[in-house]
């Protein structure tokens, strides 16, 4: 579903990814995970396709991300979803009218359609009584809750999440993780999570890819990775430094 | 050979930069004649651009014909010639004044706040957010500032205009004691319809200078300035100085070459 071949990106001269190959199949989220500044981040919005490579190919469902422009991006776009590190919610609209305006603007269902469908994904996420705040009156996890409930109201194939967990406490943490994990199996939809929580997201993901200096150090499963000997997969995984596991 | 490097360097930058700019507004342009256009956008951006603004032209434009009252009367008595008090503050205001005074007062009110919202959208993600909706930000944030620009900077001016004639006849009529007649009498005389077209026109070249200059630093917030709060108060500062810079640098072509006058 989601291939990535050879991927080169750099800034300033800086290079970020530096030949990454990656693959996701159908129905299946892959974490990927490494020290912060290492292109997770990049690399997801390559996925995306809001950033362009400098070399290599990102395919998504067999459409080259790199090349496709105008209305054939825009058709692929409807098919994803993505779960901003910051929410990215319009803080000019509530949280009802921030998870309706992609009904609103991309589909033809009538207005009470859209009410049904929002109080529904807003329940899922458990945020039923908070539709009429702005996104400046919810906390950290419920910005990333209603952020989840905008991203999954268009029934996506494939969701994208970059650092879903990120700057919130343990609880919140694990119910983000678990409204991830619950929503996976009800949409079955293929994923990409961008994370740190680790030995956490091992539960909910099917793969692991650990990025290291622009590169991928390791994929595998969950359980290939807590078996590994390589010192900085180590280091990450029991958050000690490299050298003391060396 | 440094220094020819170091130049040349910065104009491949400069010339890259305007050929974005170019390619933003030819965008903007395009979008704007393609359906679909949010029209409940461009009514929400025609209140802030131009119904919030008419406090601010009232003012400016009531001062701005006050003090040309003054000016005028004083150096036409000089020559006797008092009498053209009406068609100096008419055709001072409707052809050069009101659009470049509209269009700055507009620039400093609502083009600031154009780049600091669109730009805070960009570091926030939300235009990110936006295009992978599957929707196209040109049409929801560029579009409805652009033509509300278009529509409402020729409205601004006409108010402006007539606030500063008005202003002139408080202080010439009223104060100095011009008769009133022949201040509108010779006003009509001198003033064509031709002046009034030409101020206009000046002031929708100029609604296109803000909203794209202003669009354009916003949307670009973070390529040129920096992310964060840095970021955002830069881009705001340029697209005030350049759209200030331009309205001031194109009137002076508009009226020197009588391009689309």
């Amino acid at each position: 579903m989601i291939k990535i071949e050879n991927l080169y990106k750099s800034f300033d001269g800086l290079e970020v990814l530096r030949g990454v190959n990656l693959e996701v199949g159908k129905g299946r989220i892959l974490a990927l995970i490494g020290k912060s500044g290492c292109g997770k981040s990049v690399l997801l919005k390559h996925v995306a396709g809001l950033m362009k490579p400098d070399k290599g190919r990102v395919l998504v469902d067999g459409h080259d991300m790199c090349c496709l422009r105008g209305r054939d991006l825009f058709t692929l776009r409807n098919r994803l979803g993505f779960l901003f590190q910051s929410g990215a919610l319009f803080d000019s609209m509530s949280i009802f009218d921030n998870v309706a305006f992609p009904l609103r603007e991309k589909t033809k269902l009538r207005a009470n359609e859209i009410t049904d469908r929002v109080m529904n994904e807003l329940e899922q996420v458990g945020l039923l009584g908070a539709e009429e705040k702005f996104p400046s009156q919810l906390s950290g996890g419920m910005v990333k809750r209603a952020a989840m409930a905008r991203a999954l109201a268009g029934d996506p194939e494939i969701m994208l999440f970059d650092e879903p967990t990120t700057g919130l406490d343990p609880l919140t943490g694990q119910t983000i993780l678990d409204l991830i994990d619950s929503c996976h199996r009800r949409l079955k939809f293929t994923g990409i999570m961008v994370t740190h929580e680790v030995p956490k997201i091992f539960e909910v993901v099917d793969a692991v890819a650990m990025i290291d200096k622009g590169e991928i150090l390791l994929e595998g499963t969950a359980e290939e990775i807590l078996k590994s000997e390589n010192s900085t997969v180590k280091a990450f995984v029991t958050g000690g430094r490299p050298r003391d596991i060396e | 050979m440094d220094l020819v490097r170091k130049l040349g360097e910065s104009a491949i930058k400069a010339l890259f930069r305007l050929g974005r700019m170019g390619i933003f507004l030819a965008k903007a342009f395009a979008f704007s004649v393609t359906p679909p256009v949010k029209l409940s956008l461009l009514i929400k951006q025609i209140q802030f651009i131009g119904f919030q603004s008419i406090s601010v032209i009232f003012l400016t434009g009531a001062f701005t014909g006050m003090v040309l009252g003054y000016q005028g009367f004083n150096t036409l008595s000089r020559f006797g010639s008092d009498a053209f008090l009406g068609p100096m503050v008419g055709l001072s205001l409707i052809k050069e004044m009101g659009p470049v005074i509209s269009a700055l007062m507009v620039t400093g009110r609502a083009g600031s706040s154009i780049t600091a919202e669109i730009g805070i959208m960009r570091i926030s993600e939300q235009i990110d957010a936006l295009e992978l909706m599957g929707l196209n930000p040109y049409r929801y944030l560029i579009v409805p500032r652009l033509l509300a620009a278009i529509v409402c900077l020729p409205l601004l001016t006409a108010i402006f205009d007539v606030i500063g004639i008005f202003g002139g006849y408080l202080i010439g009529v009223k104060m100095l004691g011009l008769s009133s007649g022949v201040y509108f009498g010779e006003m009509v005389s001198y003033v064509e319809m031709g002046d009034i077209l030409e101020g206009l026109i000046k002031s929708l070249n100029f609604g296109v200078i803000i909203a794209w200059v202003c669009c354009f630093k916003g949307f670009h917030t973070g390529f040129y300035t920096g992310f964060g709060a840095e970021g955002v108060s830069k881009a705001t500062t340029q697209a005030v100085v350049l759209s200030s810079v331009l309205i001031l640098v194109w009137d002076y072509f508009l009226t020197s070459t009588r391009i689309f006058l």
